[in-house]
C-alpha cells in the first residue's frame, strides 16, 4: 500500500517507516540516554524524519540525486568497532604527519588508535558520545541549533541515530598548531549504518585546523551519514577539509553547518573521490560583521559515481565576504550535481560574494548539472558568478603533442592543470601532498585506460 | 629530408591546399611567402599534424617515412617542429614543466636518459638567456598572459632545446620588435647546420634580412606559384604581392 506524499514534495514508499520502527528499540542504546533533553531532541528527530520521509527527486534540492538505489537497502549500525590491524591506516594518514588524531571503526571511537598529543589547556577533543553521556550541558544550546530537523533531507535521521564523532571546543585564544584529525573508517561489513556527528566550538580568536576523511578499508554498500556542526567566535579561524575517498560501492550523505560570529574566518576544502552516491550539504550563516568564508571544491567522478554538492550561503549582516570556488572533473557515466546558492539578506549592506564552478567533462556518456543561485535583497553589494561545463581544449592538446608529448600523458597534464588550483589553494603541506599523489595516480589510470582503449581500436 | 608532391588538404570540406610540391633537403633554409589566405598556415600545420586539416592528396615523406600516418607526437619525436603563430595559452601548466616533458619525450625516443634536474635546470637558463627572455617567465603557466613577443620567444626557447631537425617557423615575425626580430634571426642562424632544416612561412620580407634563405617559394590560392632565390623575397617586397596575380592568373 502505497503512502500518500505529504511533505509536498517526494516522499518514496515506506524505507524510512522502517528505520523510524526501529527507533524505539534502539534509542535506549544511543549515547545521552539518560538525558531527557537528548531523548527529546531524539525524538523531535524521528518525528521530523517521518514527516519528511526520504527526500524524492520531485523535490528542487533533491532533483538530480535519486536515492531509490540507496532506499533499496536496509543499513543497520554495527553493534562495536571491528578490531583490526592499525597498521592499515597508515596509507590513509597524510605524510604520517603528527596530529590529534580521533579515528571511528564503523561508528564507534576507537581510542586505542588515537596516539594522542599533549593538548593545551582550554582545548578538548573528545568523542561526542563521551559528552552525550557524561557532560552534555556543553552540548545543550549547540547541537541541532545549525543542522535544521525541518530541512528535507537527513539531518532529521542524522540527529535520530547519531552514534559518536569528534567534540570540539576550543576556547578563547586557544591555538592549535597541529591538525586535528578525525578519521571515519568503514571496515566493509555490507549494509552498514555509520552515523557520524560533530561538534565544534570555536572560542573567540582561537585557531585550527580539522581534516575528516572518510576511508574503506575494504569497498562494501555501506551507508555514512555524517553531520558537523561548527560555530566560529569572534575573530575565530577555522579550517576545515572533509575528504570523502570511500569505496566506489558507498553511500555518503554529508552535512557540514557552520555560524560564523563577527570577523571570524571558516575555510572549506570539500574533496570528493569516492562513493557511489555522494550528497555533501555545506550551509554557512555568515552571522555576523566582517565574517569571511572561503568554500573550495573538488570532485573527480568516474565509472557510474553519482556526487552532489549542494552549498548555501546566507549573508546574514553586512561587510560579510564569501568567496567558493568549486571544481568538477567527470570520467565514464559519471553524474555531477553542483546547486551553489547564496542569499544575501536586506541587512547585508556592503556584501561581497563571488563563486565559480567549471567543470571538465571527460567523457560524453558523463553529465553535470550546475546551478548557481543568487538571492540578493540589499542593494549596496560586489557579487559576482561564473559556471562552465566544458571539455579539454583541443588546441591546447595539439599544442602539446606537437612538442612530442603523446596524447595520454597530454591529457593528463591538462586535467591536472585544471584541478590544480583548487589544490593549490590547500594549506596543509600533507594533505595537498596526499590529494596531488592521488589526483596524479588517478590520471595515471585514466591516461592508460584511455590509451588501450585506442590501440583497441586501432 | 623532406617531399611533399601534389599534397592536398581541406578543412570543413573547404580546399585550401590544392597540389604542393616542394622538396627540402639537410641545410637548406626556405622561405614560403605569400598573401593572407594563400595556405601558408595551413600548410606549416598539416606537416605538424593538426587534426582539423584534412589530406585529400598527394604524399608527404619526412626521411622516408609517410608523414600522414605519424601522429603530432611521433612527428615531433621524429625531428619535426612547428613555432606557432599563435603559441596557444594552457593555464595551470608550468612552462618548465611542460620543456622538461617535451624534452624527455624526445630524448627518450632517441635512446637517451631523461636529463636530471640540474642539468636540465641548466640546459634551460642557457637558452633563455640566448632568446632573452625574462628568467621568470619560466615559471609560469605556458604562455598565459605572455605579450605577443614574450610568446615568440618562448618558441624559439623551445626550439633551441628540443633541437628539431626540421623547423617551420609559422610567422614567427609578425607583430615583433626589431629586437625580438632579431633574437629570433639569432635563434635559427645558431641552430643552422647541415644536418637541419627550416621552412620560413612569412608575410613580409624583413625576416629575410636577418636569415637568409636558400629558396623562396611563393605560395597562391594553395600552390607554389613561383620559386627563386633570396632575390625573390626583395623583388616581392618591391613589389608586392599584386605583381604575382597575373602570373597566378595565367597558372591557372
Amino acid at each position: 500500500m502505497a503512502e500518500r506524499d505529504n511533505s509536498g514534495g517526494g516522499l518514496m514508499n515506506a524505507p524510512h517507516t522502517v528505520y523510524a520502527g526501529e527507533f524505539p528499540e534502539m534509542k535506549h542504546h544511543l549515547p545521552g540516554a539518560a538525558v531527557p533533553w537528548i531523548n527529546a531532541l531524539r525524538t523531535d528527530a524521528i518525528d521530523a524524519f517521518m514527516a519528511l520521509g526520504f527526500p524524492g527527486t520531485r523535490l528542487e534540492e533533491w532533483k538530480y540525486t535519486d536515492l531509490r538505489s540507496l532506499a533499496r537497502h536496509h543499513f543497520t549500525p554495527s553493534a562495536t568497532a571491528v578490531g583490526f590491524d592499525a597498521t592499515a591506516l597508515q596509507p590513509w594518514l597524510p605524510g604520517n604527519e603528527p596530529a590529534h588524531r580521533l579515528v571511528f571503526v564503523d561508528g564507534h571511537f576507537t581510542p586505542e588508535l588515537c596516539p594522542f598529543n599533549t593538548l593545551l589547556d582550554g582545548v578538548t577533543i573528545t568523542s561526542l558520545a563521551s559528552v552525550l553521556d557524561d557532560a552534555p550541558d556543553v552540548l545543550e544550546n549547540v547541537l541541532g541549533q545549525n543542522a535544521g530537523l525541518e530541512q528535507p533531507g537527513f539531518n532529521a535521521f542524522n540527529t535520530a541515530f547519531m552514534t559518536d564523532g569528534a567534540f570540539i571546543d576550543l576556547s578563547a585564544g586557544a591555538i592549535l598548531e597541529l591538525p586535528i584529525h578525525l578519521v571515519f573508517i568503514t571496515t566493509g561489513i555490507p549494509e552498514t549504518l555509520s552515523t557520524v556527528r560533530n561538534v565544534v566550538i570555536a572560542g573567540a580568536n582561537s585557531r585550527a585546523s580539522i581534516v575528516e576523511s572518510y576511508i574503506a578499508l575494504q569497498d562494501a554498500t555501506c551507508l555514512t551519514s555524517t553531520v558537523t556542526e561548527i560555530i566560529t567566535g569572534e575573530g575565530a579561524d577555522i579550517e576545515h577539509y572533509k575528504l570523502e575517498q570511500e569505496g566506489p560501492s558507498a553511500f555518503h550523505l554529508a552535512g557540514i553547518y557552520v555560524r560564523q560570529g563577527r570577523d571570524s574566518r571558516f575555510t572549506s576544502h570539500n574533496i570528493t573521490l569516492g562513493g557511489r552516491l555522494v550528497r555533501n550539504d555545506l550551509h554557512v550563516d555568515l552571522d555576523d560583521t566582517g565574517a569571511e568564508c572561503t568554500l573550495n571544491g573538488l570532485y573527480l567522478t568516474r565509472g557510474r559515481q553519482h556526487v552532489d554538492n549542494h552549498t548555501w550561503i546566507d549573508h546574514n549582516k553586512p561587510q560579510a565576504t564569501s568567496n567558493e570556488w568549486y571544481k568538477g572533473v567527470l570520467d565514464g557515466h559519471s553524474r555531477a550535481v553542483f546547486n551553489g546558492r547564496v542569499v544575501v539578506h536586506q541587512d547585508a549592506q556592503h556584501t561581497t560574494a563571488q563563486q565559480t564552478n567549471h567543470n571538465l567533462l571527460l567523457s560524453g556518456d558523463a553529465e553535470v548539472d550546475a546551478k548557481p543561485q543568487l538571492e540578493i535583497y540589499a542593494d549596496d553589494v560586489k557579487c559576482a558568478h561564473g559556471c562552465t561545463v566544458g571539455q579539454l581544449d583541443a588546441e591546447a592538446l595539439y599544442y602539446l603533442r606537437t612538442r612530442a608529448v603523446d596524447e595520454a600523458t597530454a591529457r593528463s597534464m591538462l586535467v591536472y592543470a585544471f584541478a590544480a588550483d583548487i589544490l593549490e589553494r590547500i594549506r596543509l603541506q600533507p594533505v595537498r601532498q596526499l590529494l596531488e599523489q592521488e589526483l596524479a595516480a588517478r590520471l595515471m589510470d585514466t591516461g592508460a585506460l584511455r590509451l588501450q582503449q585506442e590501440q583497441a581500436v586501432h | 629530408m623532406l617531399s611533399i608532391k601534389n599534397l592536398h588538404a581541406t578543412v570543413d570540406d573547404t580546399p585550401i591546399l590544392n597540389g604542393i610540391d616542394l622538396s627540402v633537403k639537410a641545410g637548406e633554409v626556405h622561405a614560403i611567402m605569400g598573401p593572407n589566405g594563400s595556405g601558408k598556415s595551413t600548410f606549416a600545420h598539416v606537416l605538424a599534424g593538426h587534426d582539423q586539416y584534412r589530406v585529400t592528396r598527394g604524399e608527404m615523406l619526412y626521411n622516408g617515412r609517410d608523414l600522414q600516418a605519424m601522429p603530432p607526437e611521433e612527428r615531433a619525436r621524429a625531428g619535426i617542429f612547428l613555432a606557432f603563430q599563435y603559441p596557444v595559452e594552457i593555464p595551470g601548466v608550468g612552462n618548465i614543466y611542460f620543456l622538461k616533458a617535451a624534452l624527455n619525450a624526445v630524448r627518450k625516443h632517441q635512446g637517451l636518459e631523461e636529463l636530471d634536474a640540474m642539468d636540465f635546470i641548466a640546459l634551460v637558463r642557457e637558452k633563455v638567456e640566448m632568446v632573452r627572455m625574462d628568467e621568470s617567465l619560466i615559471y609560469r603557466s605556458v604562455n598565459e598572459g605572455f605579450s605577443g613577443g614574450e610568446k615568440k620567444r618562448n618558441e624559439i626557447l623551445q626550439m633551441m632545446v628540443l633541437e628539431p631537425r626540421l623547423a617551420i617557423l609559422d610567422e614567427t615575425d609578425s607583430g615583433l620588435d626589431i629586437d625580438a626580430l632579431r633574437t629570433v634571426a639569432d635563434g635559427v642562424n645558431q641552430l643552422r647546420s647541415d644536418t637541419r632544416a627550416f621552412i620560413i612561412v612569412t608575410h613580409y620580407q624583413r625576416l629575410l634580412n636577418y636569415i637568409t634563405p636558400d629558396f623562396v617559394h611563393v605560395l597562391g590560392a594553395g600552390r607554389i606559384v613561383r620559386s627563386g632565390g633570396p632575390e625573390l623575397a626583395l623583388e616581392l617586397e618591391e613589389r608586392g604581392y599584386e605583381w604575382l596575380n597575373g602570373i597566378t592568373a595565367g597558372a591557372a
